[in-house]
C-alpha cells in the first residue's frame, strides 16, 4: 500500500493548511463531525452569483481530516457551485474505492492524491469530512 | 506513601535502558522472566500465518491458541446437536460439555459453596460483557432501585458498563454518581466514602481499566456499598485474562467478563451472579429453552441459569471457552502470565520514556499498568498515529476505547488517545517494533 504520509502535498496541507482560518462574512457555515476520530470541522463558504467566491475551514482532527479539507478548500475556491457538487461527488466516490476517469483525476488535482486512503477503510471517514460537509451544504443551492 | 525510588530490570537490557519507577510495592521484586524468548507464540496459528505483525492489541481481543479453534471444530464434528432440547444421546453430550464449562468457570472465579462445590447455576452465558451488564442493569437492577436512590460507578468504565446505568437510572428515578481517581487513576478511600452511602443501591466497577490499565480496588467498593446494603457489580472483562479473580475475596454480587479477550471464540459472554440476586431477577429476553411451562396468555419460568439463555446458545463457543480458560489458567498460568506481563509492561514503559515526545497517560508506575499501556504522540492525532504504526505491521488501538467520558475527563484532546496493550504471548520483539514504529510517526510528521 502506498503511504499518504509520505506525500509531500498531503503532509504540507497538514502542517500548512492555507484555509485554515474563520471567515469575515460567509453566506454558508455548515458543522461536520467524525465520531470515529473524534474530527470536528466547521465549513464556511461566501458564495456569489453561484460561484465560491471563498472556502475556509476550522476545527481540529486527524492529519488526514485536516490536509483533505484543506485540499478540497483550495480546489472549489472560484469554482461553480455546481462543479463544487461535481468534485464533491467525484471525491467521494474515488475514496469509496470507485475508479475515475483520467479527466475526473485531473479536476481532483491535489486531492487525487488521496485516492490511496480507499485502502484505509478505518480512515475513509475522515478524508470524507470536509467533502460530505460541502456535499451536505450546497443541497438544494441554485446553482449559476 | 509513594515510594519514587527509580529500579530498572535487570532482564531488560534496552540499549541504554530508560529508567522507570515503580510502586513502593513492586520496586523490591521487578520482574526476571526472559522476554527475548517466547515459548507461548507457536501455540498462535494466526502468529504463523501473519509473521509480519506485531500484535499489541489484545484488550480489544486476544489471539487463539489451536487448541481453543480445534475445540470449536471438534464440538461441531463429534458433539453437536441443540444443547438441551434433544432426548437423544448426542444432545446430552453437547449438554453435558455446557454443564462443564458451567462448573469450570464457577470455580475459576471462586463461585462454590462452604464445601468446595462449584455453584456451576450462577453461571449465565450470554454474548458478551456488554449483555451481561445490561441483564444485571436490565432485569436485576429495576427491582432495587427507587426514585431518589444512586448507582456509583468509576469515570473509568468501558461504555457497556455505563451506558446500562445512565439507562437503569433514567428508568427508575435514579442518580447515576461517578468516582474519580487520581490522575494516575488511583481510586482513593476519601473519594470512596465520600460517594458511596446510604443511597447507594449499586456499585458498578470495572476490575481494570481498559485504558489507564489500573486495577480498580473493587474489594473497597463492595464493602463500602455493602455498609448501605447495596450491591457489587464487577466488569471483569480486562481481569480474567490477566489475574486471578475470585468473587469471594472481591466481595462481588454479579461479576462480568468476555471468552474473547481471555483466548476463547467471540460472542460467548459469562456472568456470574448470586443465586439470590439471580432468582429475584426477572427474565431479561424471552422465548426458546427459558420456561417451563407456557399457555395462551402466561409463561412460567425455568430455573436460574436457563431463565435467562432465552434461545440457542453458542454451544461450540462455550465448550470452546472451556479449553481456553483451561489453556489459560493451567497450561499457561496466572503466575506465569502475570510476570510475563510485567517484564513486557516493564521494557515497553522504559523505552517509551526515552522518546521525548511519547506522554503515558495514567500511573508513571509501570506495575500499576496491567498489561495496558496508554499515550499519545505529541501534536499528532492518536489515528494518524495508529495508521502509520500499521504501515510498520505495529496493531495498536486508537480513539476513545469506548470510554468517551473518561477521556473527557482527562482532557484528552480528539477525546482520543493510543493504547497499546499486551499479552503473556508478546515479546521483546513485538515492544522493539513498536518503539521503532513509534520514532517512524514522529518522523514522519517532523
Amino acid at each position: 500500500m502506498a503511504n499518504i504520509y509520505s506525500s509531500t502535498t498531503f503532509m504540507e496541507h497538514n502542517s500548512h493548511p492555507d484555509y485554515k482560518y474563520e471567515m469575515d462574512a460567509p453566506t454558508h457555515s455548515h458543522e461536520g463531525i467524525n465520531p470515529s476520530c473524534g474530527d470536528e470541522l466547521t465549513l464556511q463558504l461566501r458564495v456569489e452569483d453561484g460561484v465560491i467566491e471563498e472556502a475556509s475551514f476550522t476545527g481540529h482532527g486527524c492529519a488526514i481530516s485536516q490536509a483533505s479539507a484543506d485540499i478540497m478548500a483550495e480546489l472549489i475556491t472560484e469554482e461553480t457551485v455546481e462543479e463544487a457538487r461535481r468534485l464533491a461527488g467525484l471525491f467521494l466516490a474515488m475514496i469509496r474505492g470507485e475508479e475515475l476517469s483520467e479527466e475526473d483525476y485531473e479536476d481532483l488535482d491535489e486531492a487525487a492524491q488521496l485516492k490511496d486512503i480507499s485502502h484505509m477503510p478505518a480512515r475513509v471517514k475522515c478524508a470524507e469530512l470536509a467533502w460530505r460537509t460541502l456535499d451536505g451544504m450546497l443541497e438544494g443551492e441554485p446553482s449559476a | 506513601m509513594i515510594d519514587t525510588e527509580s529500579v530498572s530490570c535487570e532482564t531488560c537490557t534496552a540499549p541504554t535502558p530508560g529508567m522507570i519507577d515503580a510502586s513502593d510495592e513492586a520496586s523490591r521484586a521487578w520482574p526476571r522472566v526472559d522476554i527475548d524468548a517466547n515459548p507461548y507464540k507457536e501455540a498462535f496459528p494466526l502468529f504463523a500465518e501473519r509473521p509480519d505483525i506485531a500484535f499489541l492489541d489484545s484488550a480489544a481481543t486476544a489471539q487463539r491458541p489451536s487448541c481453543v479453534l480445534d475445540a470449536q471444530k471438534r464440538f461441531y464434528e463429534t458433539m453437536n446437536a441443540n444443547p438441551l432440547r434433544g432426548l437423544y444421546s448426542l444432545s446430552v453430550e453437547a449438554t453435558e460439555a455446557i454443564a462443564g464449562v458451567r462448573a469450570q468457570i464457577a470455580r475459576l472465579i471462586g463461585a462454590v459453596d462452604e464445601r468446595d462445590r462449584a455453584q456451576a447455576s450462577e453461571i449465565v452465558f450470554t454474548r458478551n460483557t456488554s449483555e451481561a451488564l445490561n441483564l444485571v442493569a436490565k432485569a436485576f437492577a429495576p427491582g432495587v432501585l427507587k426514585p431518589g436512590d444512586e448507582v456509583a460507578i468509576t469515570i473509568m468504565e468501558h461504555h457497556s458498563n455505563l451506558i446500562p446505568w445512565q439507562q437503569a437510572c433514567r428508568a427508575a428515578g435514579a442518580t447515576l454518581v461517578y468516582l474519580y481517581p487520581t490522575k494516575t487513576g488511583e481510586l482513593t478511600d476519601e473519594e470512596i466514602a465520600a460517594k458511596i452511602g446510604p443511597k447507594t443501591k449499586i456499585v458498578a466497577a470495572t476490575m481494570v481499566s481498559n485504558v489507564l490499565g489500573c486495577r480498580v480496588p473493587v474489594e473497597k467498593l463492595g464493602r463500602a456499598v455493602h455498609a448501605h446494603g447495596g450491591y457489587l457489580v464487577v466488569d471483569a472483562a480486562q481481569s480474567v485474562p490477566h489475574m486471578p479473580v475470585d468473587v469471594r475475596e472481591i466481595g462481588a454480587d454479579f461479576l462480568a467478563f468476555s471468552a474473547h479477550k481471555a483466548l476463547g471464540p467471540m460472542g460467548v459472554g459469562v456472568l456470574w451472579g448470586r443465586m439470590e440476586l439471580l432468582d429475584a431477577a426477572e427474565p431479561f429476553l424471552t422465548g426458546g429453552e427459558m420456561i417451563d411451562s407456557v399457555t395462551e396468555q402466561d409463561a412460567v419460568w425455568a430455573p436460574v441459569p436457563e431463565k435467562f439463555e432465552a434461545g440457542t446458545q453458542d454451544a461450540a463457543g462455550i465448550y470452546a471457552t472451556g479449553v481456553a480458560l483451561d489453556y489459560l489458567v493451567n497450561e499457561v498460568g496466572y503466575d506465569a502470565i502475570q510476570a510475563r506481563e510485567q517484564a513486557l509492561v516493564h521494557y515497553a514503559m522504559s523505552r517509551m520514556v526515552e522518546l521525548p515526545y511519547v506522554e503515558i497517560l495514567g500511573s508513571i508506575y509501570w506495575d500499576r499498568h496491567h498489561g495496558v499501556i496508554s499515550f499519545n504522540v505529541r501534536g499528532i492525532h492518536p489515528h494518524d498515529v495508529a495508521s502509520i504504526l500499521d504501515m510498520d505491521g505495529v496493531c495498536i488501538r486508537a480513539g476513545h476505547h469506548c470510554a468517551q467520558p473518561l477521556l473527557a475527563w482527562m482532557e484528552c484532546e480528539n477525546l482520543a488517545c493510543c493504547r497499546a496493550s499486551l499479552a503473556f504471548y508478546n515479546d521483546r520483539a513485538d515492544i522493539d517494533r513498536f518503539i521503532e514504529g513509534l520514532e517512524n510517526v514522529w518522523n514522519t510528521f517532523h
